[in-house]
């Protein structure tokens, strides 16, 4: 098992009263699965993903990811899980506007400390979403699906465990949606990745092993499509 | 920490918006331009002034007495000093062969380089430098004037002819209007001897003009040697007691200067502060996904950190090379239209404070937002959430850096702790007012929403209190930036109206001494005749202090306890009497008598300084031997005489209804408006009154108007170019916020606001911050300005509104102009250019 809620709850504090987003979420994500959350409009899925990810704190719960109780971890420990085990693919892709495409892809590598070998990995992941010529190009000079193909290349960059999509073809149109959405899932194959992924779109989740439907900040299906991979 | 990728991403993450960063930079160069070129020109114009105050006396100090200096003095003077001009000086009968005339003068014989600071003036120039090695003379020019005489003439000295080789046009010395008595006569040491007017029992004054090693504080020496001296009979003079008259012009240009250099200081915190505190806010996101994708906080914030430190030091290094190119090329454009020529010479210790004080405000400012943005939750990149940021512990601490930085940097300047504390107080409370303007705005406009306003009023008044607002930030910019070019405004005004005061125009410039009581009215329709004014006209009487706190004067002097000063009981005391004590003195203790009712008891008044010199309070008896009879007297009041006017002050005063018949003389102060005038009056007076004598005193006037001057044009100098600094750090303060709007604006002309509704919106939105700051600056700086009169100039407050208003009006243009510039950028550009580049 790589990721497991157990009883998640997460709340916000209003100006009248509490806002209770994340209602006692509980499930598992096997090595190598991938998974879809859907649901409506604010019914918690950013959130939920956020909390898997490490990215927030749980009101109370526990969580934990690739062998560590994410929930429990100091930032900085979760930093660490996050660059060595997780990558990110954003609605709004994220990438920094002051580096290039090239540099974007090799931060998380160069997190690690794995400087040496960075800039020709990073290349080869650019030419691999297609992008080989633009890789000195800013993020203002690359269209919205380019952006998102160089925000995939920076998600594989580090060879993560697991990696966490939000709505990643959201911003885009169905056409540059698809060729995301094909070299998502390409990459994924290649790579034995396990990926949970966040979207509105039933076609896409469809594609995936397992739905998640969240109504209301609660789990209100859970189903397997696909035979599960190993445990 | 990896530093290695620490130091990459910074590099990387500074490439792109090259332009944008250097807009950010151009502040900080400004700022701290400011704060160099402000610093290096009062550097560089206080040490114009303190040699021309030298130049009053010529030395940094004499020491003289009416006995030859003995060989221990000398031991110790040989200590402190590079070089030592020996005068000798004493009062003579001179006669005038070409106009078979004779005059009283005062006959100085001079042997080393004095004067060390100043010049001395003569017609024509060389014979200064020729008449100490040779036979000649140098005259006073009013004497010259007097007889008609030409350099070529002769003048007998004792019983020598000396050949007269130039006027003396400057003279230098005291200020003491009393002590030039006669017109002087310089001549070479060497030939004083033989003229054999040194005779036993004249009366010859020894005196050494010292030029001191510049690192030896003469105080100290002073303090030491006083006591030996005063047994010794000899008197000690240094610049500094000379400087005692000019006192008040020169601490306040002194009080002044160290205002305009905390002006600097906060000019540069205003250029630093404004420029990273947006600079921070437009990482955030950055900082954001560098999180997400697994960077340590620390290692974030060190991105950032070590970004803004370099950019920041560059910056700090061009602002330091800027401000002192302004302050070596200003000078040289400007030369024209200077009144004097100011040796402008680069100052390293402004570029040095410069340097230090840019790095230390460049860092401490970066840290403190950076240190906000550490807890920035990764969440960030997901949702761009307006997450209540929590207060970093940490940075109170910055906080309290930033105050302590202030604080020393007031130090340094003021040298009293004390001081320095009150003026960064005072710094913090304004920062705190303008702080809580700023957030009532924002409530106030929340609060009482004029949700009926049209669309544009509204969307401008709720950009004040939308998230990611800039109200705070430009409020205090503004605010202090308007205070602080209305405070210099306001107050210069007060110190020159002050300072010009004590200028020649104003400054009487003959005395009369010597007129009998019944020719009071001659001397009068006399000077009304050359149509002079008659500035004082008062009465003199010559008495001794024969006893005071019941005993008697050979009693205190043999007394080795006592506590008074040897120069207060044996001074010679030339009181004078009045009803109505003088209108520029302050009354300390008592009250003054102006009338003696006839009783039992005198109650007169005396100078603080005689009081404390001869160690006695209110209520104390002193007894006058008035030419041989004796007065009772009771200290009915003590004053503190103000020095500003060249008139004659008297250090007692009695009451009139007691000294009326005692022997007297009168003294007539008037203003003479040209030499010839002088020349003509004074030959008038001798002629008809050949008892009194008529003392010039243009020719010291002379020096301190040189001094006056400088001082004024100093201060309007230095206040001109620090408002327009000023003005020009605010303005790119201003250029600044652009960054803040541009998403707003764009968005709203990408739903199909038209060009006119954004400038619209934005002029409201600038409007309100104008006014508001404006006006808050505007009082701040005007209570500021009325506490700094009061306590520290001392001066008497008043104000012109109207330039106020002026001021006013402006800013809040300003303000708006800038705006509404800035939207251009939005309006002028494609939305999607910039959406893309936000
Ligand atoms: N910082 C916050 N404060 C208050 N409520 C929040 C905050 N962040 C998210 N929410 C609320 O949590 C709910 C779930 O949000 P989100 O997870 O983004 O939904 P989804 O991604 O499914 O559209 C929403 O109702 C949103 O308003
Ligand atoms: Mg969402």
């Amino acid at each position: 098992m790589i990721l497991e809620a157990k009883s998640i709850f997460k709340k916000y504090k209003g100006i009248h009263k509490e806002l209770t987003v994340l209602d006692d979420i509980n499930f598992s994500v096997n090595k190598g699965e991938i998974v879809s959350i859907v649901g409506p409009s604010g019914s918690g899925k950013t959130t939920v993903l956020g909390l898997c990810a490490g990215l927030d704190t749980p009101t109370s719960g526990s969580i934990s990811l690739a062998g560590s109780m994410i929930s429990s971890l100091t930032e900085n420990e979760k930093a660490e899980v996050r660059n060595r085990k997780v990558g990110f693919i954003f609605q709004n892709f994220q990438l920094l506007p002051t580096l290039t495409a090239l540099e974007n892809v090799m931060i998380p590598l160069e997190l690690q400390g794995r400087a040496k070998g960075a800039k020709e990995k990073a290349e080869q992941l650019l030419e691999r979403v297609g992008l080989g010529g633009r890789s000195h190009h800013y993020p203002s000079q690359l269209s919205g699906g380019e952006q998102q193909r160089v925000s995939l290349a920076r998600a594989f960059s580090n060879d993560p465990e697991i990696l966490f999509a939000d709505e990643p073809t959201g911003n885009l149109d169905e056409e540059t949606g698809s060729i995301v959405e094909g070299l998502l899932f390409e990459l994924n194959k290649e790579k034995q990745t396990t990926l949970i992924i966040v979207t509105h779109d039933l076609e896409l989740a469809n594609k995936t092993d397992r739905i998640i439907k969240l109504k209301g900040g609660k789990i209100v299906s859970d189903q397997r499509i696909k035979a599960t991979a190993q445990i | 920490m990896n530093w290695s990728l620490i130091v990459k991403t910074a590099i990387r993450d500074s490439r792109k918006d090259r332009s944008k960063l250097i807009l950010f930079m151009s502040s900080i160069i400004l700022g701290v331009a400011a704060l160099v070129a402000i610093n290096s020109f009062n550097d560089n114009l206080v040490r114009d002034i303190e040699n021309q105050s030298k130049s009053l006396l010529g030395a940094d100090m004499t020491v003289g007495g009416n006995k030859p200096l003995n060989e221990d003095l000398v031991a110790s003077l040989d200590s402190l000093s590079t070089e030592r001009t020996s005068e000798l000086e004493l009062f003579s009968m001179s006669y005038l062969p070409s106009k078979d005339e004779s005059q009283f003068v005062r006959l100085k014989g001079l042997t080393g380089n004095f004067p060390y600071y100043g010049k001395l003036i003569t017609e024509p120039l060389e014979a200064a430098n020729t008449y100490k090695s040779e036979l000649a003379a140098l005259v006073d020019d009013g004497m010259m004037l007097q007889y008609g005489l030409e350099v070529g003439d002769s003048i007998k000295l004792g019983e020598v002819m000396f050949p007269i080789t130039g006027r003396l046009m400057n003279a230098f010395g005291s200020v003491d209007a009393g002590a030039s008595f006669a017109p002087s006569v310089y001549i070479g040491g060497q030939n004083i001897e033989a003229t054999n007017l040194i005779q036993p029992g004249s009366l010859v004054n020894y005196k050494e003009y010292v030029k001191v090693f510049k690192d030896i504080d003469l105080d100290d020496w002073e303090d030491v040697r006083r006591k030996k001296f005063r047994n010794e009979a000899q008197r000690i003079t240094t610049v500094e007691d000379q400087r005692q008259n000019l006192q008040e012009a020169f601490s306040n240009l002194n009080n002044f200067l160290n205002i305009v250099a905390l002006i600097s200081l906060l000019l540069a915190c205003i250029g630093v502060a404004s420029s990273v505190l947006i600079y921070v806010k437009t990482k955030v996101q950055s900082i954001a996904i560098l999180r997400c994708l697994g960077m340590k906080s620390e290692e974030a914030f060190m991105v950032y950190f070590l970004q803004i430190i370099s950019l920041g030091t560059l910056s700090v290094i061009f602002g330091v090379a800027l401000g002192s190119i302004i302050q070596v090329i200003l000078p040289l454009v400007l030369k024209g239209f200077l009144p004097y020529e100011v040796n402008m010479s680069i100052s390293p210790s402004a570029m040095i404070k410069g340097f230090v004080m840019g790095e230390l405000i460049t860092s401490l400012f970066a840290i403190g937002p950076l240190l906000g943005i550490r807890r920035v939750t990764p969440l960030r990149a997901l949702r761009i959430s307006d997450d209540t940021q929590q207060r970093d512990p940490l940075q109170w601490l910055i906080y309290g850096l930033i105050f302590i930085t202030i604080t020393g940097f007031l130090y340094t300047l003021t040298e009293n702790v004390l001081d320095a504390i009150t003026f960064s107080a005072g710094i913090l409370f304004a920062f705190l007012i303008l702080y809580g303007v700023a957030k009532s705005v924002t409530w106030a406009v929340r609060k009482f929403f004029p949700s009926s306003a049209s669309f544009v009023v509204r969307q401008g008044l709720s950009n004040l209190y939308r998230p990611n607002n800039q109200t705070l930030t430009l409020i205090v910019s503004i605010g202090l930036g308007t205070g602080i070019l209305t405070l210099l405004f306001i107050l210069q005004g007060l110190i020159l109206n002050n300072v010009e005061d004590m200028g020649v125009g104003n400054q009487p410039n003959m005395i009369v001494f010597g007129i009998e009581a019944d020719q009071k009215e001659e001397i009068e329709d006399l000077t009304k005749s050359f149509e002079m004014p008659i500035i004082q006209h008062v009465p003199v009487v010559t008495m001794e202090l024969a006893a005071w706190k019941g005993k008697s004067k050979k009693d205190w002097l043999s007394d080795t306890t006592r506590t008074s000063s040897r120069w207060a009981i044996n001074r010679e005391a030339r009181v004078s009497y009045q009803e109505e004590m003088p209108v520029d003195d302050v009354l300390l203790e008592g009250t003054y008598t102006g009338v003696h009712d006839g009783g039992d008891s005198i109650f007169i008044s005396l100078s603080e300084r005689y009081s404390n010199g001869l160690d006695v309070e209110v209520g104390d008896e002193l007894v006058w031997n008035v030419q041989g009879a004796m007065i009772t007297t009771y200290v009915g009041s003590i004053r503190e005489i103000n020095f500003r006017k060249m008139e004659s002050r008297f250090f007692i005063l009695f009451p009139i209804g007691v000294l009326e018949d005692a022997p007297q003389f009168l003294i007539l102060v008037t203003k003479s408006p040209e030499k010839q005038t002088t020349a003509d009056f004074r030959n008038a007076v001798v002629k008809s009154m050949p008892n009194a004598s008529v003392i010039d005193l243009g020719s010291i006037l002379a020096t301190l108007n040189d001094i006056i001057t400088k001082v004024s044009y100093v201060i309007k100098f230095m206040a001109g170019f620090s408002i327009l600094i000023g003005l020009i750090v605010l303005i790119s303060s201003l250029f600044l916020s652009k960054f803040q709007r541009i998403r707003e604006s764009v968005l709203l002309r990408t739903l199909g606001a038209v060009e006119k509704k954004i400038y619209r919106i934005n002029a409201v939105e600038y409007a309100s911050l104008g006014i508001l700051s404006a006006l808050t600056g505007i009082s701040l700086a005007v209570s500021g300005s009325y506490l700094l009169a009061k306590f520290v100039f001392e001066l008497d407050f008043n104000l012109s509104w109207w330039p106020i208003f002026g001021i006013f009006i402006f800013i809040v243009a300003l303000t708006v102009i800038i705006g509404l510039w800035n939207s251009r950028d939005v309006v002028k550009r494609s939305p999607l250019e910039i959406l893309r580049n936000v």
